[in-house]
């Protein structure tokens, strides 16, 4: 059969494969966005006493810098991969759910939209200025956040966004959750599951555990700025530490939904390019699952400073120390993966190792905050703006680019350039280090972190001049890569099925693979197919006409009534809540009822 | 943990010589403490930092010595396909535990010693967060202040610490650390400063518009001159002297919108605002952010908001000579 092409065919599309791309593209514009927005903070804070932004616009760049790269670059980014590989991975022909796949894409686009449309409908608002962007921190401490000290819309378009961002990731947890355990091809046994798509299972598990727990306290919020409750309020008897404790048993766990993918990317792309199966599989599995459980107990580290008591202080540093034990782990293995092979520096490799290098450092500044009163003088400051960049830059974002040049000819059938790879590569690895490895200084000698300015008075002028201009060497690194990128639709090299000689079953199929996947489905006797039983993956003839579901216009329409529904609350109009509400229910109900075949 | 310890301290002084030379100097820094406290905190950082380092270059020495040793060769034959080691595994266990070890048995130590409460006769300060702008008030001597916190050396002081408004943080590095300042929460910093100085701080956790320009000072003094400081503070306000422009300053002062926030014992009795009684006696306004001088000070009066964004004072919009007069007026409360 033949793949259907043009708009239609996209937003219609419930094809995995398509919806990863789609995820990708979303993803990487609000990365763009998210960048941007940095390079404004590091542009203010080249100099003391900056004046590029005032400080409100200032408050609201760091606002959705954090909430942009979190909820619509990073997260997305690793479910573009759940989606194109996930699928190949355990040779499948889709997602268990194709249409509530497309749905989680239209609701994480739209949800994005209503986010960042809050820098353009001031007037709307009479605020004064263009912008009434989120200005509470992507943390949105309370009581700061409420009515009373924040009394713009800029809250409500913050709370209500990721409202609607989590119905998308829980649509996803979901189906990738019930995917992974039910469409694995024969002999697929979940020991022999290559590790991108058990990390792919566990990140699935923690998003449907830690997004109830924030939309519960996001629902908190939202009757306490719009309908008279007092969760956070302390007049009438709430505590903003509430918020905190609830804010952080889901943010901690995102920390793993974060960086869990890209330690999946990088135990795929370890094996491949040292040409030897991943050191200790069963160890670097189980301590996957091991960090997901124990990031459940360790959230009050975030909070050293509140005043907990010191038996509070104890436990949760202990916890948290003992977190670093199976991170640790996966770390040597790794590094027991690349010993004694025959390593190629491609530039998958060459970012799969630059993620190995800083992770290791944002892990060991990780452990000098673990200890609450070493924290107390780290914690809001630029130390911890170095750490978070560390783990988060140095770790996801170095472990989901070995993810694109490494699956980039299994996407698109082109490899990207390996000259232009390696110059992105070095310029990001350097500017990362220009940028953030001084934060460690700054923050140690006293800024604090999330101010629009600082005295000259402090002695870290220079510092923070040089940190600038590391953002401005990643900046100009992604042009590199945004280039190699439009270079390769037409002078890529054509890829081939396996060209870096990977051994899973994504490798098995043509670059980019057919719209059903696999021709038959193949029997896995190991868990390196391809290395060990080429013969046995190797793509045959189709036996017969092969089923894949049609396109759909009622995921997208189901996913417009979200936003409408958030809309009402911000424009107080009642009635649009019952719209929005009935555009779901309708989308849904047509969806429930469409033929399967169209 | 001595040896990786040890092997720090003689790193540390080379490593901030380094950093000195290309600015300096550092007078909120979290490195040179200077009270019991503040280097508690530091000796238990420096001893976690050398374990970190020591780490730091086996962890990257293995990784990179892997990367070099096992590159390709052309003609090399193919790896053995090792899939695991279980001794090794345990191995790579226990050392992180063995080193975590080393660092909560004194990491638990310091949290309990650091967190007793205050002893008897400890100066009582109670610390109250506005946006933006820090309330002293010392209950056993009957002094209330802004900004500028006074301590003598060498006596223990218990800080209580609450919010009248949002969550800050009451960060002083070199000699009271951190702790948040809540609504409806009193936290507690115990410590003792060991040094005469001026110790500069600011509030750490995101408050609003103008969290950046919630700074603070901190003057440790000898017994005497902070006896000294306390009587004045306690003396009632300076009274100008009749047909200054200082007096008429004071009058437009008690006949303007000034009253409604401030309070000068005696003249106006407003308690939104910080205390204005010996205002001319600290060295800055607007939360530690700008000198306290005439030219400042004018500007503030008349520019608040420009001055300090989304700050409670309005723009007071005096005509010059008012501006002056009220301007010489605060100038006079030493």
């Amino acid at each position: 059969m033949t793949e259907p092409t043009g708009l239609k065919s996209w937003l219609t599309t419930v094809d995995h494969k398509r919806i990863g791309k789609l995820y990708f593209w979303t993803a990487f514009c609000f990365f763009l966005v998210g960048g941007v927005e940095a390079l404004l903070i590091r542009s203010q804070l080249a100099q003391p006493n900056g004046h590029l932004v005032d400080a409100r616009t200032y408050n609201e760049l760091f606002t959705m810098h954090g909430t942009t790269m979190i909820f619509l670059a990073l997260m997305p980014l690793s479910v573009a991969f759940f989606n194109f590989i996930v699928p190949l991975q355990i040779g499948a022909r889709d997602v268990a759910f194709p249409r509530l796949n497309a749905f989680s894409y239209w609701v994480f686009l739209l949800g994005g939209v209503f986010l960042n449309l809050s820098w353009f409908v001031g007037p709307l608002f009479h605020a004064g200025r263009l912008s009434v962007a989120p200005n509470g921190g992507w943390f949105g401490y309370a009581n700061l956040t409420e009515r009373q000290y924040s009394i713009g819309p800029n809250i409500d378009f913050w709370l209500l966004g990721l409202q609607i961002l989590g119905v998308s990731s829980l649509a996803g947890g979901f189906n990738f959750i019930v995917t992974i355990l039910n469409l694995r091809a024969p002999g697929m046994r979940m020991m022999r599951l290559p590790v991108f798509s058990w990390m792919t299972l566990v990140t699935s598990f923690l998003l449907i555990t830690a997004f109830p727990v924030i939309t519960v306290a996001l629902v908190f919020l939202m009757f306490d700025r719009n309908f008279g409750t007092h969760f956070y309020q302390v007049s009438a008897g709430g505590d903003p530490v509430l918020w905190q404790h609830l804010f952080w048993l889901f943010g901690h766990p995102e920390v793993y939904i974060l960086i869990l993918p890209a330690m999946g990317v990088v135990s795929e792309v370890l094996p491949t390019f040292s040409g030897k199966p991943l050191f200790g599989y069963t160890v670097v599995v189980y301590s996957g699952i091991l960090i997901a459980f124990m990031g459940w107990g360790v959230w009050s580290h975030h909070m050293f400073s509140v005043g907990l008591g010191p038996i509070a202080d104890a436990v949760f540093s202990s916890t948290t120390m003992l977190i670093a034990i199976p991170t640790g782990v996966k770390i040597f293995n790794w590094i027991a993966t690349l010993w004694g092979g025959q390593i190629r520096f491609d530039t998958p490799l060459l970012f799969a190792v630059g993620f190995i290098a800083m992770f290791i450092i944002g892990g060991l500044s990780g452990v000098t905050h673990a200890s609450p009163p070493a924290d107390l003088q780290q914690t809001d400051t630029y130390y911890v703006v170095a750490h978070i960049h560390y783990v988060l830059f140095g770790g996801t974002v170095l472990g989901l680019f070995a993810g694109m040049y490494y699956w980039w000819p299994k996407m698109t059938g082109r490899m990207l350039d390996e000259t232009l790879g390696k110059v992105h590569f070095w310029l990001m690895l350097i500017g990362m280090n220009v940028a953030f490895f001084p934060m460690h200084f700054i923050g140690l000698l006293g800024m604090p972190r999330r101010v629009y300015t600082y005295s000259p008075d402090l002695g870290v002028s220079t510092l923070n001049l040089v940190s600038t201009v590391g953002a401005f060497v990643i900046g100009v690194a992604m042009l590199f890569f945004i280039w190699n990128v439009i270079r390769s639709r037409s002078a890529g090299k054509v890829a081939g099925d396996n060209p870096w000689h990977g051994a899973t079953l994504e490798w098995a199929t043509s670059s980019p693979p057919p719209v059903y996947n696999f021709a038959q489905i193949p029997t896995v006797h190991s868990r390196l197919p391809l290395w060990n039983e080429p013969e046995s993956v190797a793509q045959k003839a189709p036996t017969g006409p092969i089923h894949v579901p049609g396109g759909s216009w009622w995921p997208m329409v189901a996913a417009v009534g979200l936003p409408l529904m958030a809309t009402s609350l911000i424009a107080h109009a009642l009635w649009l809540v019952f719209v929005g509400a009935a555009v779901v229910i309708f989308g849904i109900f047509k969806w429930g009822f469409e033929p399967f075949e169209v | 943990m001595h040896r990786p310890h040890r092997l720090f301290q003689r790193l540390l002084p080379g490593l901030l010589a380094a950093l000195a030379a290309c600015a300096g100097p550092f007078p909120q820094t979290t490195l040179a403490p200077k009270s019991d406290l503040g280097f508690a905190i530091d000796h238990l950082f420096t001893g976690i930092f050398g374990w970190a380092v020591a780490v730091f270059v086996v962890v990257e020495g293995l990784l990179l010595f892997a990367l070099i040793r096992f590159r390709a060769r052309p003609g090399a034959p193919p790896p053995k396909p090792t899939h695991g080691h279980t001794a090794l595994e345990i191995t790579w266990t226990l050392a992180p535990v063995l080193i975590l070890v080393m660092v909560a048995v004194p990491t638990i130590r310091t949290i309990f010693a650091t967190q007793a409460p205050a002893p008897a006769g400890a100066l009582k300060v109670q610390v109250i967060g506005h946006q933006w702008w820090w309330e002293y008030r010392y209950p056993d001597l009957g002094v209330v202040t802004a900004n500028e916190l006074h301590l003598p050396v060498g006596r223990t002081v218990g800080l209580d610490l609450t919010s009248n408004d949002v969550i800050h943080s009451f960060w002083v590095p070199a000699i009271a650390a951190k702790r948040d300042v809540v609504p409806g929460h009193v936290n507690h910093i115990v410590f003792t400063p060991d040094t005469i100085g001026m110790y500069p701080g600011q509030c750490a956790e995101f408050c609003g518009d103008s969290h950046a320009n919630m700074r603070l000072r901190v003057f440790v003094e000898s017994d005497s001159a902070f006896n000294a400081w306390v009587a004045d503070q306690k003396a009632p306000p300076v009274e100008p002297a009749p047909n200054s422009p200082a007096a008429t300053g004071k009058s437009d002062f008690q006949h303007g919108a000034c009253i409604a926030c401030h309070t000068i014992q005696g003249v106006s009795a407003g308690v939104i605002g910080p205390n204005l009684t010996h205002l001319a006696s600290r060295t800055t306004i607007a939360g530690a952010t700008y000198p306290d001088d005439s030219l400042d000070l004018a500007l503030w009066v008349n520019h608040a908001p420009q001055r300090k964004p989304g700050s409670v004072m309005m723009d007071m919009n005096l005509k010059p000579a008012d501006l002056q007069a009220i301007v010489a007026y605060l100038m006079s409360l030493k």
